[in-house]
C-alpha cells in the first residue's frame, strides 16, 4: 500500500551499511482480524509470519501497531494454539522485532542518521508506538537530528487520531470527530507536512487532509530520514 | 434528556446513540471543558508521586488477590460484618436486590429515603423500583440531585452532572426549588443545596448507600465522597442500608493504605478526598442503630469465571479511563446506554448483561491505550476490549444467519488472501482494477460502497500504488541495485 516507506527503510538501512532483506512470502501481521474479534482468522498469519522471519537477526518493521500486535498478541496466540515448537520460535523471535525508529534509537543507538530535509514538519504520537512500544521521545530525537528540518509541535500528540482500524467503519461519526480535532491541531502549525511512525494513522489523517484540500501531506518517519541533500523530495 | 433510565436492554447501539449525542454542541463544550479540567489537575496530582507506577501495580496486586479469592473474602466479610452488629443479605441479581433492599425501607417503617451517590443503585435502577413502592428517594450528592431534580440521567461515574454547566444547574435549581433570584455562582448553587438537602437530612430516618471498599479484615465499610452530604446520610439516618457489588471487598484494613493513595488522585486529582467514612457494625451511642448490607452479584460471579475478563472486576470505579478517552470526550456518557460509560462501561456493561446486549460497546474504542495508561490498578481495558469483541463475532457468526453476514465475508476472504503470497500479489493487482471506476482524476477516492462508505464521509483515500514494494524490490534485485 505504501511502497515509498519500504523503500526509505531499506534506504536508510543500507546507508547505514546494513543489509537489508525482503522475505517475499511476507503479507499482514494480523491485526485487524485480531483487534476486530476475527481471532481464529489472525492465527494463521502468526505462523506465517514465524516461518517468514525465522533466523534473522533483526525483523525491523516500519508500522507500530504491527509491532504492538505482535508483542502484546503473538505470545498469547501462540500459548492459545497449544504447540510448542510455534510458542518457542516466537519467544526467540520476538525480541528480535523492532519497530523502524526503535531500531535506529534503541537497537543501534542512533540519532543522527545523517539525513536531510528541508521541510516544516509536526509529528504525531501514533497510540501504539507511544503507549504500547513506548517509544517515547525516540522518533523526535531521530527528528531533531535531521538537517534542514524545521520541526514543529504538535498540540495533542498523544490524542488518537480516531483511526482504530474498523473502528474508523464502524464508528464512523465518532472517529470523524476525533479526526477533525486531530486535523486542526495539525493546520494550526502550519507545518508542510504531518510525519508519524505508522502509516495507518497518517492514510487517515491525510483522508481528511486531502477532503479539505489543505495541500498538507503526510510522510512516514523513515521517508524523512531517507531524505538526502541533493536529492529531490 | 428524558427522565427514563439508562437501560442497555433498550438502548440504541453505540454509533447511533453517539451520532445524536454529538449533535448537542453545548453538551460536547461541557463534557470536553469538564474532563480538561480534570485531566489536568490529575497530571498534577499524579505527577508529584514519585512511586505512582509502584503504587498502580500493588493496586493491581491486591485487586487481583482479591478476585482470585473472593469467596473466601465475602465470607470472611459476612463474619466480621455480623459479628459487629450489621445484617448481611445476599442479592444473586438486581430484582433480588431492589425487592430486599424496599422490604428492607418498609420494614424500617419510612416512606422517604436519603441516598448517598452510588452507581450501583443505578445500575440497578433502584429509584424507580422505590416509587413504584411508594418510597419517596431523595438524592444527596450534589450532582445526583441535579439529575435527580432535571429528570436526567448520569453521564459519569464519578461526576454523575458533567454534562451540565453551572448556568444550566441554576435553571434547574430556579425551576425544581421554586428560586426565581438564584445566582449562577457556584457558591449560589452550593448554599441553594445546602438549604434543600439539610432539611432532608433532619427529617428522614432511613439512608441508603453503596461502598466504595468493604474491609473483609474488620468487616468495616469505607465510603469517600467530597461534600460531606455523603457522611450525613452515613451518621444521621436510624436505618442505613447498604447496597455493594461483591467485587467491592478488599482483604485487610492495610489495603487503604494503596487504594485510597490511587482513588482521590486519579477520580478528582486531588492528594485526598475531604471526607473519608470508615465504620464498622453499630454503635449504641452513635450512628444509625440498624445496619443492613446487601451483596449483590448481578452476573459478576460470570466475568469472574471468565479468565481473560476477570481483571474487570478489579475496577475501584474512579473514572480516569472515561476522562481519558477520546471517544467519551467526543459523546459524553448517555451514549452508552448504561450508567457505566467510557471504556469501563464498554468493558463492563456488555457483561453485566451476560453479552446479551450492549455488543455495540466493545467497538466503541479506537483501542488507543489512553485508558490503560491511567488506571489505577492497571487493568487493560484495550485487552478486555478486543476479547470481547471476539466473543461478539463468535456469537455472530454462529449457526446460519452468520453465513451471510457481510463483515464476517470479508473478513474470512481477506484472511485467505493474507495467506499466500500467490493470492496477495494477485489482489493488489485486483484491487488497482476494482478501484479504477472510484479513483478520480487526481489519484484520490472520493466515494466508497457498503459498510466502507463511513470511511469516505470525511476522508479521501489515496489509490493503491502503480508499482508496489514488492515489485520494486524485485526490480531493484534484477538490475542489480
Ligand atoms: S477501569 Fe480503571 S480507570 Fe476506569 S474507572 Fe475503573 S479503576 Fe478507574
Amino acid at each position: 500500500m505504501f511502497p515509498e516507506t519500504g523503500k526509505a527503510v531499506v534506504r536508510v538501512l543500507e546507508r547505514l551499511g546494513h543489509t537489508v532483506e525482503f522475505p517475499a512470502g511476507q503479507t499482514c501481521c494480523g491485526q485487524m482480524h485480531y483487534n476486530t474479534g476475527y481471532q481464529a482468522e489472525a492465527m494463521p498469519l502468526l505462523e506465517r509470519f514465524v516461518a517468514q522471519f525465522k533466523g534473522a537477526e533483526a525483523v525491523v518493521v516500519p508500522s507500530s501497531s504491527c509491532v504492538a500486535m505482535m508483542r502484546d498478541h503473538y505470545p498469547k496466540m501462540a500459548l492459545a494454539l497449544k504447540d510448542r515448537e510455534l510458542q518457542g520460535q516466537v519467544n526467540e523471535l520476538l525480541p528480535k522485532v523492532f519497530e523502524f525508529s526503535e531500531f535506529l534509537t534503541k537497537g543501534l543507538g542512533l540519532e543522527d542518521v545523517g539525513a536531510y530535509y528541508p521541510h516544516r514538519v509536526t509529528y504525531h504520537a501514533s497510540c501504539h508506538g507511544l503507549r504500547n512500544l513506548l517509544l517515547g521521545d525516540g522518533p523526535v530525537r531521530l527528528l531533531k537530528a535531521v538537517r534542514g528540518i524545521d520541526l514543529v509541535e504538535l498540540e495533542g500528540v498523544e490524542q488518537c487520531c480516531g483511526f482504530g482500524g474498523t473502528f474508523a467503519v464502524k464508528n464512523a461519526d465518532v472517529s470523524g470527530a476525533m479526526l477533525a480535532d486531530k486535523t486542526t491541531a495539525v493546520l494550526k502549525t502550519k507545518a508542510e507536512a504531518c510525519t508519524a511512525c505508522d502509516n495507518s494513522c497518517l492514510m487517515h489523517i491525510q483522508g481528511a487532509l486531502h477532503r479539505q484540500k489543505t495541500g498538507v501531506r503526510t510522510v512516514h518517519l523513515a521517508e524523512i530520514l531517507a531524505g538526502e541533500e541533493g536529492v529531490q523530495q | 434528556m428524558s427522565g427514563t433510565a439508562l437501560d442497555p436492554k433498550t438502548a440504541p447501539t453505540f454509533p447511533m446513540a453517539a451520532k445524536t449525542a454529538m449533535g448537542d454542541t453545548q453538551l460536547r463544550k461541557n463534557v470536553r471543558h469538564a474532563t480538561d479540567v480534570i485531566q489536568a489537575k490529575r497530571a498534577r496530582v499524579v505527577g508529584e508521586m514519585p512511586d505512582w507506577q509502584e503504587l498502580r501495580e500493588a493496586g493491581k496486586q491486591v485487586r487481583q488477590h482479591t478476585m482470585e479469592n473472593l469467596d473466601f473474602y465475602l465470607e470472611e466479610f459476612e463474619a466480621n460484618c455480623t459479628r459487629a452488629g450489621g445484617v448481611v443479605h445476599w442479592a444473586r441479581d438486581a430484582e433480588e436486590a431492589r425487592r430486599i433492599i424496599v422490604e428492607l425501607v418498609k420494614a424500617s417503617g419510612s416512606e422517604e429515603v436519603i441516598k448517598i451517590k452510588s452507581m450501583t443503585t443505578e445500575e440497578i435502577q433502584l429509584n424507580s423500583a422505590l416509587e413504584a413502592a411508594g418510597i419517596h428517594p431523595f438524592e444527596t450528592d450534589l450532582a445526583e440531585l441535579i439529575i435527580q431534580l432535571g429528570q436526567d440521567r448520569p453521564s459519569h461515574i464519578v461526576v454523575p452532572a458533567l454534562h451540565k454547566n453551572r448556568h444550566e444547574i441554576r435553571a434547574i435549581f430556579q425551576r425544581e426549588m421554586n428560586l426565581p433570584e438564584l445566582g449562577d455562582q457556584p457558591h449560589d448553587l452550593a448554599d441553594a443545596a445546602r438549604m434543600f438537602l439539610r432539611e432532608k437530612f433532619l427529617r428522614v430516618k432511613t439512608g441508603v448507600s453503596g461502598a466504595n471498599f468493604l474491609i473483609a479484615e474488620t468487616g468495616g465499610v469505607c465510603i469517600v465522597e467530597s461534600e460531606g452530604n455523603g457522611r450525613m446520610c452515613l451518621t444521621l439516618p436510624e436505618t442505613l442500608i447498604m447496597v455493594a457489588g461483591i467485587d467491592k471487598v478488599i482483604p485487610r484494613y492495610q489495603d487503604l493504605e494503596v487504594l485510597l493513595q490511587l482513588l482521590p488522585r486519579s477520580a478528582t486529582g486531588e492528594r485526598m478526598n475531604p471526607y473519608t467514612s470508615i465504620w464498622t457494625g453499630v454503635d449504641a451511642a452513635d450512628g444509625p442503630r440498624v445496619f443492613h448490607v446487601v451483596l449483590m452479584d448481578n452476573a459478576r460471579t460470570e466475568i469472574l469465571a471468565d479468565e481473560e475478563a476477570r481483571q474487570t472486576l478489579n475496577c475501584i470505579r474512579c473514572a480516569a479511563c472515561q476522562n481519558a478517552c477520546p471517544v467519551y470526550r467526543q459523546t459524553g456518557g448517555h451514549a452508552y446506554g448504561s450508567v457505566y460509560a467510557g471504556p469501563i462501561g464498554a468493558i463492563l456493561t456488555p457483561q453485566l448483561q451476560e453479552m446479551h446486549y450492549a455488543q455495540s460497546l466493545p467497538y466503541a474504542s479506537s483501542l488507543c491505550g489512553a485508558c490503560y495508561e491511567v488506571c489505577p490498578v492497571k487493568i487493560n481495558i484495550p485487552e478486555v476490549l478486543i476479547h470481547l469483541r471476539n466473543k461478539v463475532v463468535k456469537q455472530n457468526t454462529a449457526g446460519v444467519a452468520g453465513f451471510f453476514d457481510v463483515e464476517a465475508g470479508a473478513m474470512k476472504a481477506m484472511a485467505m488472501i493474507f495467506r499466500s503470497e500467490r493470492r496477495f500479489r494477485a489482489a493488489q493487482r485486483m484491487g488497482r482494477v476494482a478501484e479504477s471506476p472510484l479513483v478520480g482524476k487526481d489519484g484520490w477516492i472520493g466515494w466508497l460502497p457498503g459498510l466502507l462508505g463511513g470511511w469516505t464521509q470525511v476522508r479521501d483515500l489515496q489509490e493503491m500504488p502503480k508499482e508496489t514494494f514488492r515489485d520494486w524490490w524485485e526490480r531493484r534485485g534484477k538490475n542489480g541495485n
